[in-house]
């Protein structure tokens, strides 16, 4: 689960990490109402920032014309303005694609100087199931360039679980990046309290990008957060209700909540040949095959081990809700699952929605046979395939180019 | 002697009165697995009863253990629970923990991996169908299977099958058995980011088994075990081996249903597994409907 960067801060915070003072908000009489605390409390500049998930925000375009999701204003006057130019209106960024984002919330922010950039995160290493910590001095650019190429400008400490993070591995880091007196103290409490959120939010990333030595208005340096984002380990949020709480509907496409409810794990990709499958690794397959055959999948769906009438028939409509959808290739092992009982489930949901579209059926397994006996009976226009390369390129011939 | 599990090997059920277990533990004695205990705290005395088996049921794994004799576990437990069940295994010095739970957060699977390191026990999984070394009789029962598989797909033979997925397992063994190709054993590791057992762990085992001819390795987006597993085969590969790997038109970024299939920061793609698999020699299905032909084709 991902959540906004106002909430990432408002984690943070919890755990004693310094990011810039600042509040969201909804309105722009809000807005106005944090630009006047923030100016009167010393602040020269402040930086009015679009709340999506997504990035590319600074260099995005919103749909009415206005540029730029992240401004800076120098007036309450001026935040006034921009709030009104973002709130309500649709952001389109690199990773937006080309529908764009509403922007429902603002971060604002005081701006303090930026005098030097640096990435730090912390994230798990699947090579040796270690949450690592990794920092560089180059900081507010892509960290994938940096790996690529200059890797040596990385510096990274693994956490052992059974002792957790270790001050020493804080200072060790905060040497590398070259800091030095009061920001090297400020440095270690800052990745001691990342580390700290990332490890008791159960995140599955923390990224701070940048992380700043900045100039307060009181004209100290501090080292800040100015960027955060934080990613979730969806199988955790049971044990965080109040984490839970900051999930934001509105930044998920629509067919996969409502597929999520009915416990059918959906994607939406950009194709037009649907498939309805069992089991994430044979929906995967399903999905390349399909291309592997010169169509384009619509869609990634498993309908797990249970695949009852009532999320089979479910799975069909939220299909069809997508437009773009010219076929529908179900591809089904039936392990434990009953080949029949799929069938049937198909039968009465090609009933219920009215499909017309082309459909091919794949079965194999457990009680195959009376389950290609219900498709064969069913009075339905379906094409069965034998094996998944039959099957998807019958559904591939079926709809065309 | 197939790998990890043999007809004989005595299994334990953790979880075996939730209805997802007892259902999974009826099919494995069926089977013809030694389901000798069933674990559920609280219900010890009871009795696990089933078309005239009778298994009973232990308050801890220690006492199962201790009263039976078993050397494997089956964990069905929900995830808030899992861990602790793995971990429990891990303490009453069984031989193998395969767990099938889908949803263990990965901090607490971070913290159990390591604190089991060093133990004598294998954990296979979690988020995983199991482990399945088919036998003689008809529709291959009399065998061992822990877990999830379906008995009736697998034939008794040489070829190993190692796969982070269910059901795509299912279709490379059906495929083999198909063709009266029969397996050794076959080893669901799951579709977790952090597991007990990769790829490589089980390709060695194959590799070292008298009785494995051949293996199919099935992977998919996300992490770098089968790069790891293909480096090592190019090296140290005794015997043929043909692999698939799903999720080549997954977009970038998103969980593809396994909670460790996903292509983060450019990292884990299919095309880099792929080209693994053919730096080592391995041989590729171009599409799942292919697996069992591609190892063959090495066999002969």
């Amino acid at each position: 689960m991902n959540i906004h960067e106002y909430q990432a801060k408002q984690l943070l915070k919890q755990y004693g990490v310094a990011v810039p003072p600042g509040e969201s908000c909804t309105t722009v009489v809000e807005a106005r109402a944090i630009a006047e605390k923030l100016f009167s409390s010393g602040h020269k500049l402040l930086v009015i920032k679009s709340q999506i998930h997504a990035g590319g925000r600074g260099k995005g375009t919103f749909k009415h014309g206005f540029h730029g999701g992240v401004k800076l204003a120098r007036s309450v006057d001026e935040a006034v303005n921009l709030a009104d130019n973002m709130l309500g209106k649709t952001l389109v960024t690199k990773q937006t694609g080309p529908e764009g984002r509403v922007v429902s919330t603002l971060l604002v922010a005081g701006a303090e100087t930026i005098k030097k950039e640096f990435y730090l995160a912390v994230l798990l290493d699947r090579a040796n199931s270690r949450p690592l910590i990794m920092a560089s001095t180059e900081g507010g650019v892509e960290i994938e360039e940096v790996a690529e190429k200059t890797p040596e400008k990385i510096v990274k400490e693994w956490v052992d679980p059974a002792i957790g993070f270790q001050p020493f591995q804080g200072r060790k880091i905060a040497s590398a990046l070259g800091l030095k007196g009061d920001l090297f103290n400020q440095a270690c409490k800052l990745i001691a309290g990342v580390y700290k959120t990332w490890w008791e939010c159960d995140a599955s990333m923390v990224e701070i990008n940048p992380l700043a030595i900045v100039e307060t208005p009181e004209g100290k340096e501090a080292m800040v957060c100015v960027d955060a984002k934080i990613g979730l380990d969806d199988n955790a949020l049971y044990r965080h209700k109040d984490i839970l709480a900051m999930r934001d509907l509105a930044e998920e496409s629509p067919l996969e909540v409502e597929a999520s409810k009915f416990s059918l794990n959906y994607i939406k990709l950009d194709g037009n040949i649907a498939c309805l499958v069992n089991g994430a690794g044979l929906a995967m397959s399903t999905m390349d095959i399909i291309q592997y055959f010169g169509g384009n999948p619509a869609n990634f769906l498993d309908v797990g081990g249970g695949a009852s009438k009532e999320q089979v028939t479910a799975a069909f409509k939220i299909i069809l809700t997508d437009p773009s959808v010219k076929g529908i290739l179900v591809n089904i092992f039936g392990g434990i699952m009953d080949c029949n009982v799929i069938a049937t489930g198909i039968v009465e949901a090609v009933k219920e929605t009215g499909l017309t579209l082309p459909l091919v059926v794949r079965l194999e397994g457990n009680n195959v046979a009376a389950g290609q006996h219900t498709l064969a009976h069913s009075g339905l226009t379906l094409i069965t395939g034998d094996t998944m390369a039959d099957a998807a390129q019958k559904v591939v011939k079926a709809v065309g180019k | 002697m197939a790998i990890l599990v043999t007809p004989q090997t005595k299994v334990l059920v953790q979880g075996i009165t939730g209805s997802f277990g007892a259902r999974h533990a009826q099919l494995s004695l069926e089977y013809g697995t030694q389901v000798v205990a069933g674990v559920t705290p609280g219900k010890g005395g009871q009795v696990f009863e089933h078309k005239g088996f009778k298994v009973p049921i232990f308050d801890t794994v220690a006492e199962a253990v201790k009263q039976t004799g078993a050397t494997a576990s089956a964990v069905f437990v929900p995830p808030p629970f899992a861990a602790d069940a793995i971990l429990e295994g891990v303490d009453a010095g069984l031989e193998l923990v395969v767990a099938i739970t889908e949803g263990i957060p990965v901090r607490d699977m971070v913290a159990l991996k390591r604190a089991m390191g060093g133990s004598k026990t294998r954990l296979i999984g979690p988020n995983c169908p199991g482990i399945v070394t088919p036998g003689t009789g008809t529709d291959s029962q009399g065998g061992c299977r822990i877990g999830i598989a379906p008995g009736y797909i697998h034939k008794k033979g040489n070829i190993g099958v190692v796969s982070r997925s269910g059901t795509l397992t299912y279709e490379a063994v059906f495929q083999l058995t198909s063709r009266g190709v029969g397996q050794s054993t076959c080893v669901g590791i799951g579709g977790d980011p952090v597991n007990g057992t990769s790829h490589l762990d089980v390709i060695q085992m194959f590799m070292a088994d008298p009785e494995t001819h051949g293996i199919i390795m099935i992977g998919e987006i996300g992490g770098s075990a089968e790069e790891e597993a293909a480096e090592w085969i190019a090296r140290h590969g005794t015997k043929p081996v043909a692999g698939f790997i799903a999720g080549s038109t997954a977009p970038p970024g998103r969980r593809m249903g396994h909670a460790g299939a996903i292509v983060s920061g450019g990292k884990g793609t299919a095309e880099a597994k792929i080209e693994a698999f053919k730096a080592a020699g391995i041989g590729i299905a171009a599409t799942p409907s292919d697996m069992a032909d591609t190892l063959l084709k090495l066999l002969k």
